[in-house]
């Protein structure tokens, strides 16, 4: 039985459409959840996809936390599910606590939208089971707010518990120690800024995006 | 019995001129409007007046020469006149696309006007029940050595980031050109396309005596007060003066607009209208009086029903308001449920203003069944407005103008540094915007045209074919001749097309010009649209809609003329990746098609300051030739690499070279025919009917013979490769060289700051 992804739309949300095709096109099942409910309608795995929930006004994720369905996804990843965050998705999980960090404004202070190189740097999270350790991937950034921060404390947490799961090779936005994404202590909740569902077909310029899918969805078949 | 008056219509007292003229209407026009009216308008009645009949609403002085382009074909679902073209792209789905302008309000505020303009655009789109896929946005600011033109540019492209982004649009195509022509006034133009359900069209068409009149999306605010009829019919004298303008220009909301569509598009999806109208120029106005105009029946308004930014707000505020993110629908009174149910599953305000009748005339009521504030007939907005036949006159030195080539210039000192300096990366510009949403973009911007796969908009399933998107402008040859430099503008789209292997399925414009009281300016318009229409219908490409904008002039100096086309073309089986402008090495390099012969009104031209003689001749049927074969190779993945000679043959290469990292060694083609010109002719004249393309090694003798049979003149003329370009023994230039400074251009000029 193929898994069930569930991807969370909030008013402004954008990239949910290209979540279900990519995850629907490696044989799993997509659906949406509308943010205003409060249950999962038990889904085997949940994404939070790109876009600019609530109209990102505030801050990225600041309102989105506060969304009813957002306790169902706590509950859900305290519970050890599968939970990822794409680009908009990633700012939301840390705002909400779920995930360690913040995102700040790109150190170009400009918006960008290109082709990033990503190394793998662990597989022991929910989104790069599939993958090789060292593997590079050609996977596309789409952000403003996408340089990530965070203490020298928890840096140094997120190195020595192995939770930085993807960097850029070459770093377009300034985040500390190149970290594209990272994962929770349970390492069953991971965020990253590139768009992993954007490189899911040749014809699109990258396939590379497809094992980090297929990550999630052996995940959460697995828990099937 | 008629309720009463406030203002009484049946007063003969004289009007006060001072009023109708600070609106903008001209004596003739107030006495037309006593006239239609058997009395003076009061006014609430001219202010509304004013604005449909602005030139930005009416077009009352292009209409009469719009009339002779060509508009129909058999797969044109709509044309001119709506929201939107329409045209059939085959299994049951359409593509709706339009171009608009912004340029006066981004010469004002660069960001709001930018980002308001495609708001606008949006709406134009979304309201034919299409979902919005795909902006791009040609855009021309004055040059980079100018301090304020860095500020345009910088907001305009922020604005079109800032909403365009966050209302989940892709950007994927569009020019930037600086030149001096526009400093002070700007153009901003943005194209939108969408796909839809053949079923799902919705017209802007109200019907059904008793159906209600729903304004939904945004509130009405004091924002954008005769934005169309102050500023875009009018022109700038001082920059100084320009910030009392400032208030004229909207402010958009991105976050509505995305709710916006959203509920809109389930709203029509759900069949829930009869009609449906974005409001646009002329706000509550615009879409209520050619809705009911349109449909042949009488609506009556009542403000107190429309949901208001701020208390206090005059009738006329509320009729003309621009506010944006707003959208007015035709509904029968069963479905306002179901409608008011969308609308607040997506947090967006809906309102009952209004209701249809079969009175023919268009109302505005304090309230329902209160105090009548205006009472004129439904169509005497829309279809009454005046049609002016203004005096036309060519310049009278354009002959002797003609005959001064370029070709006396002198050669350049240093080729290569001169072709350096015509080769700019515009990646600055597009990876602020997102060109990738939707997983669609195939070929996004940065290349001859863009390319999208075509889904069905209803099950999100591949039809395996795709769209070829392409805008294109040129000032420079359009200055020099209207008419040919527009034809070549329209040739030249077809073969960017062409070089994606797409076949054209219609063209939208965008004719921006000068001040159209200025007899020359005048000219250059109707000289324009006959070169168009001539180039459609040699071409075959339908006209399926246009937006005009004048009055674009700076302290009194008027634009050179800069018609800019949008064109959608069908690529039937889309299975591998077009070939693009990147270079492979040790491929064999072919021309197709022959040089330019002609400096004139080249890049090149204009940068040694001479700007007359006449712009590339294009051979239409000629030009067709080539363009099919292109297509053709193209589809047959014969091509390796393939990009247009409209730049020029020098640029060309060079672009070739800088976006892909690969030498190239070239020499300079001979002419079809005549003696060989000097070098720095055929490096840098300009040649829309020509592309240089690279093939295989083996498969060059075998494709020389596959051009010959389709009457299409090949001509090997070096090969890819190796760490220099080389072109006879004119350029000579480190790859690496060139690539840096390509790359730097744009991000050091506009690094140069914006402080005035």
């Amino acid at each position: 039985m193929a898994a069930r992804v569930g991807v969370v739309l909030f008013p402004g949300s954008n990239c949910e459409h290209d979540t279900i095709e990519a995850v629907r096109g490696l044989g799993g099942d997509a659906e949406v959840l509308w943010h205003g409910d409060d249950s999962l309608g038990g889904v085997d795995a949940v994404v939070i996809p790109g876009g600019f929930a609530h109209g990102d006004y505030l801050r990225p994720g600041a309102i989105a936390r506060f969304s009813p369905i957002m306790d169902a996804v706590r509950d859900f990843a305290a519970a050890g599910g599968p939970v990822v965050g794409i680009c908009n998705g990633f700012q939301v999980l840390t705002e909400a606590g779920l995930l360690p960090g913040a995102l700040q404004k790109n150190a170009g202070l400009k918006f960008l939208c290109a082709t990033a190189t990503l190394r793998v740097e662990t597989t022991e999270s929910v989104l790069t089971s599939a993958a090789q350790s060292g593997a590079e991937l050609r996977i596309p950034i789409n952000h403003f707010e996408g340089n990530y921060t965070c203490d020298d404390e928890t840096l140094a947490m997120l190195r020595s518990e192995d939770r930085v799961v993807v960097r850029y090779v070459d770093n377009p936005n300034g985040s500390v120690d190149d970290i594209a994404g990272v994962c929770n202590e349970g390492r069953n909740v991971v965020g990253l800024m590139p768009h992993p569902e954007r490189a899911s077909h040749d014809l699109l310029g990258s396939s590379d995006g497809a094992v980090l899918l297929q990550s999630l969805l052996d995940t959460a078949a697995a828990g099937v | 019995m008629a309720p009463p008056v406030t203002e009484d219509p049946t007063s003969n007292a004289q009007p006060d001129p001072s009023v109708h003229r600070a609106l903008g209407l001209t004596d003739d026009e107030a006495d037309e409007i006593a006239r239609i009216l058997g009395r003076p308008g009061n006014q609430l009645e001219l202010a509304m007046y004013s604005v449909m009949w602005s030139e930005h609403c009416s077009y009352k002085s292009s209409r009469v020469h719009l009339k002779r382009l060509p508009s129909e074909a058999p797969h044109v679902l709509v044309g001119p006149g709506e929201g939107a073209g329409v045209v059939d792209v085959g299994d049951g789905i359409a593509a709706a696309f339009r171009i608009e302008s912004h340029n006066h309000p981004s010469a004002i505020e660069p960001y709001e006007g930018a980002a308001t303009g495609v708001g606008g655009i949006l709406r134009d789109v979304f309201s034919m029940g299409a979902r919005p896929i795909a902006l791009m946005d040609p855009l021309r600011f004055g040059p980079l050595d100018d301090p304020r033109s860095r500020w345009i540019a910088e907001g305009v492209v922020s604005g079109v980031s800032g909403y365009g982004n966050s209302v989940g649009v892709p950007t994927v195509g569009g020019e930037t050109i600086f030149d001096e022509t526009y400093k002070g006034n700007p153009l901003v133009n943005v194209f939108c396309l969408g796909v839809l359900p053949q079923d799902r069209l919705a017209l802007a068409r109200a019907s059904g005596t008793g159906n209600l009149t729903v304004l939904f999306g945004s509130s009405t605010g004091r924002d954008g007060i005769g934005g169309a009829s102050v500023l875009a019919s009018a022109s700038f004298d001082d920059e100084a003066d320009d910030s009392d303008k400032r208030p004229s220009v909207q402010v958009g909301d991105p976050f509505e607009e995305k709710r916006l569509i959203e509920a809109c598009l389930e709203i029509l999806e759900a069949g829930l209208v009869v009609g449906i109208q974005d409001l646009g120029a002329a706000g509550i106005t615009g879409a209520a009086s050619e809705t009911s105009s349109k449909g042949g029946v009488g609506m009556d308004l009542h403000l107190s029903e429309v949901h208001v930014r701020e208390a206090g707000m005059e009738p006329f505020e509320i009729m003309i308001s621009e506010s944006q993110e707003r959208m007015l629908a035709i509904i029968e009174p069963a479905k306002l449920d179901q409608l008011v149910a969308i609308c607040e599953k997506w947090e967006i305000s809906a309102s009952v203003i209004g209701t249809v009748t079969g009175s023919g005339r268009f109302r505005v009521l304090d309230r329902p069944d209160g105090d009548v504030l205006a009472d004129i007939p439904a169509d005497s907005l829309d279809d009454a407005a005046p049609l002016y036949h203004r005096p036309m006159a060519e310049p009278a030195d354009h002959a002797d103008a003609l005959a001064d080539t370029a070709e006396t210039l002198p050669a350049p000192a240093n080729a290569t540094a001169d072709l350096v300096g015509l080769v700019a990366d515009p990646s600055w510009v597009y990876s602020q915007y997102d060109h990738q949403l939707f997983l669609n973009t195939v070929e996004g911007p940065g290349g001859d045209a863009a390319v999208l796969r075509l889904k069905d908009p209803r099950t999100g399933a591949s039809t395996g074919r795709g769209l070829g998107l392409t805008t294109d402008g040129n000032h420079r040859w359009c200055a020099l001749d209207p008419r040919a430099g527009t034809a070549a503008v329209v040739a030249e789209s077809v073969m960017n097309l062409a070089c994606v292997g797409a076949e054209p399925l219609g063209l939208v414009n965008c004719l921006n010009f000068g001040n159209p009281e200025h007899p020359e300016v005048m000219w250059q318009l109707s000289e324009s649209v006959d070169g168009m229409a001539e180039a459609c219908d040699a071409l075959g490409v339908p006209v399926i809609g246009g937006n005009v904008s004048l009055y674009n002039e700076s302290n009194g100096s008027n634009i050179d003329p800069s018609p800019v086309v949008g064109m959608v073309g069908l690529i039937a089986e889309l299975d591998r990746r077009p070939p693009g402008l990147a270079l492979v090495p040790n491929t064999t390099l072919i021309l197709l098609g022959g040089p330019g012969t002609s400096l004139s009104g080249s890049a090149w031209a204009w940068s040694q300051g001479h700007r007359r003689g006449a712009p590339p001749a294009v051979d239409l049927a000629a030009h067709a030739v080539v363009a099919d074969f292109v297509r053709s190779m193209v589809a047959s993945g014969r091509l390796l690499s393939v990009h247009d000679l409209a730049g020029g043959f020098g640029p060309a290469i060079a672009e070739m070279v800088a976006s892909s990292d690969v030498g190239a060694t070239v020499d300079l083609p001979p002419p079809a025919s005549g003696p060989r010109p000097p070098s720095h002719v055929t490096l840098f004249a300009e040649n829309p009917s020509a592309v240089l393309c690279a093939v295989d090694p083996d498969d060059a003798a075998a494709f020389h013979q596959t051009a010959a049979d389709a009457g299409v003149p090949s001509r090997t003329v070096g090969a890819a490769g190796g760490t220099h370009l080389r072109i006879d023994h004119v350029v000579d230039i480190p790859v690496t060289e060139l690539r840096a400074a390509w790359r730097a251009a744009l991000p050091d000029a506009l690094g140069s700051g914006t402080l005035q």
